[in-house]
């Protein structure tokens, strides 16, 4: 029996959580609400049998309880007893149906989204509310102590009552602002969980699995093209999960995986998601990044990768968003169809700018074409600035290790 | 995980209460308690006697010493405690907020340490 809750609990508890606090209008109220009613579970299941419909049994629990609450509390602060009697009569005049409760998990995410909150705010009231995640696991994962994470959430929730944002899936003039915030936000989560900045595997993982969860739902809600986009982005990213580091969590380089270990269902997931949104008329920021991780899961090793592909969907990209990181990221694919030279002379101008001088990757990989090219002095300096831009962890070990190799070269 | 709760107020904000205030604060605290209690979340929970009841020792040099009193002295004193469980930092927080003594100090939420 304690299994049967504690599953319910798992799969349920965030839509039961969205609807309660459409029906309470607060957050604490409503997170109360959910304990208490998996509380009331605990204690009357085992003795009545599970509900036919558990859900909907915890969701009228949590209110009467709430309302039960309320009530109790009054007796301290009179005005309580209004609050209790409005959420009563609410809840009696339009009971909930199966669309409407649907909808509560898109309102979840667009109020923990809502421009009104700085990002960081965002991160961490979507881990926590939407996808469950405990404080002092988005603490672990975004490597900050749990209680700055906490204080973000306390805050971000006394600006949505103070400002009394509104519970709702925005109107459709504003949806498309709004859906891009969201998407944003899951698009970090993903990368804070696929970058190497973590030492620890299942940290990372889990923001991964979370993020697809968050962009698997989203879909499923609204039909857009670039939610699909970046739903197929992190299936063909995250399809690598098991190649791009060795069991003594040093970075592998695309070039040398065991592409053995690529998860197809990912990437036959991944691929016909981007296919279908790039047959379409609109294509942006998301689906081309996704287009050119799909080139990468297809091809079977980096000497048979479309090249020029590539090349083709980083011009589009640079128009979609203009920024000197896809610049470097494009000249990296020119360096591997039309040689080293070639993208070397791409990165030189870019660093020339000034933009990317302090960004380690495009010293990490000026050293890596250098290398190619049989400049190891000039390698080595390369990599030496590269690791001048390093924190401890997995890439500066990667660029270590690159100099050390260097070395024995030499 | 288990979040210690200590609540902080200035002695003299709890004498200057009407006795009306003082009962109610009473009942209302004891009112928290057993609703802590019915969902779970309560392990223990004290009220402290005065610091003018307290004792504070110091080992130096394997001597020992006491003075009266508490450890510092500050305006607000440690007026007792609250032990909980709960599912995370915000939500300790939460309960730390509801406890009805938060009105007149502070309350300060420190996770126990598993060893």
């Amino acid at each position: 029996m304690q299994e049967v809750t504690s599953n319910i609990y798992r799969m349920e508890s965030r839509r039961i959580l969205a609807t309660l606090i459409r029906l309470l209008g607060n957050f604490e109220l409503a997170e109360e609400a959910l304990h208490d009613a998996f509380v009331a579970a605990a204690e009357q299941w085992p003795r009545d049998g599970v509900p036919v419909y558990p859900r909907a049994w915890l969701i009228s629990t949590g209110r009467f309880k709430a309302i039960d609450k309320l009530r109790r509390r009054a007796r301290f602060d009179a005005s309580l007893t209004q609050l209790a009697l409005q959420i009563e009569l609410d809840g009696a005049e339009k009971p909930s149906d199966r669309e409407e409760i649907k909808d509560d998990r898109l309102r979840l995410i667009f109020t923990c989204c809502h421009p009104l909150l700085t990002p960081d705010m965002q991160l961490a009231l979507t881990l926590r509310e939407v996808c469950g995640l405990k404080t002092e696991e988005i603490a672990r994962a975004f490597l900050t102590s749990a209680p700055t994470v906490a204080q973000r959430i306390v805050r971000a929730k006394a600006k949505i009552r103070e400002a009394c944002v509104p519970y709702e899936i925005p109107a459709l003039c504003d949806l498309r602002d709004r859906l891009e915030i969201v998407l944003h936000v899951i698009y970090l989560i993903f990368n804070e969980g696929y970058s190497f900045t973590s030492d620890s595997v299942s940290e990372r993982q889990n923001l991964c699995d979370e993020a697809i969860r968050l962009g698997c739902l989203l879909i499923e809600l609204v039909p857009d093209p670039e939610a699909a986009g970046l739903l197929a982005l992190m299936l063909l990213q995250g399809s690598r999960r098991d190649a791009n580091r060795s069991p003594d969590k040093q970075i592998i380089l695309l070039h040398d995986q065991d592409r053995s270990r690529w998860h197809m269902e990912d990437i036959v997931e991944g691929t016909k998601l981007v296919n279908k949104v790039m047959a379409g008329n609109a294509v942006g920021f998301y689906t081309l990044q996704a287009a050119i991780a799909a080139v990468h899961a297809q091809a079977r090793s980096t000497t048979e990768t479309n090249w020029n592909r590539i090349v083709a969907l980083y011009d589009l990209l640079l128009l979609a968003d203009p920024s000197p990181v896809i610049e470097l990221n494009r000249a990296v694919a020119i360096a591997m169809r039309d040689g080293p030279n070639a993208g070397l002379s791409l990165i030189d101008a870019l660093l020339n700018r000034g933009e990317l001088h302090n960004y380690h990757l495009a010293h990490a990989t000026r050293a890596d074409l250098l290398r190619r090219l049989d400049k190891p002095a000039e390698a080595q300096q390369a990599y030496q600035q590269a690791l001048h831009l390093t924190v401890a962890g997995p890439d500066q070990r990667f660029i270590q290790g690159k100099l050390a190799e260097l070395k024995v070269l030499f | 995980m288990e979040y210690l709760c200590l609540v902080y107020f200035a002695e003299k904000k709890l004498a200057d209460q009407s006795d009306q205030e003082k009962t109610t604060l009473g009942r209302e605290s004891k009112a928290y308690d057993e609703q802590l209690a019915a969902s779970g979340h309560l392990v223990m929970a004290h009220a402290l006697e005065s610091p003018s009841n307290a004792i504070t020792v110091r080992v130096r040099n394997s001597k020992v010493s006491t003075t009266d009193g508490p450890f510092a002295e500050t305006k607000e004193i440690l007026g007792g405690f609250i032990l909980i469980k709960a599912g995370d930092l915000n939500e300790a927080i939460r309960i730390g907020a509801g406890i009805p003594l938060a009105k007149l100090g502070s309350v300060e939420v420190r996770p126990i340490h598993n060893w």
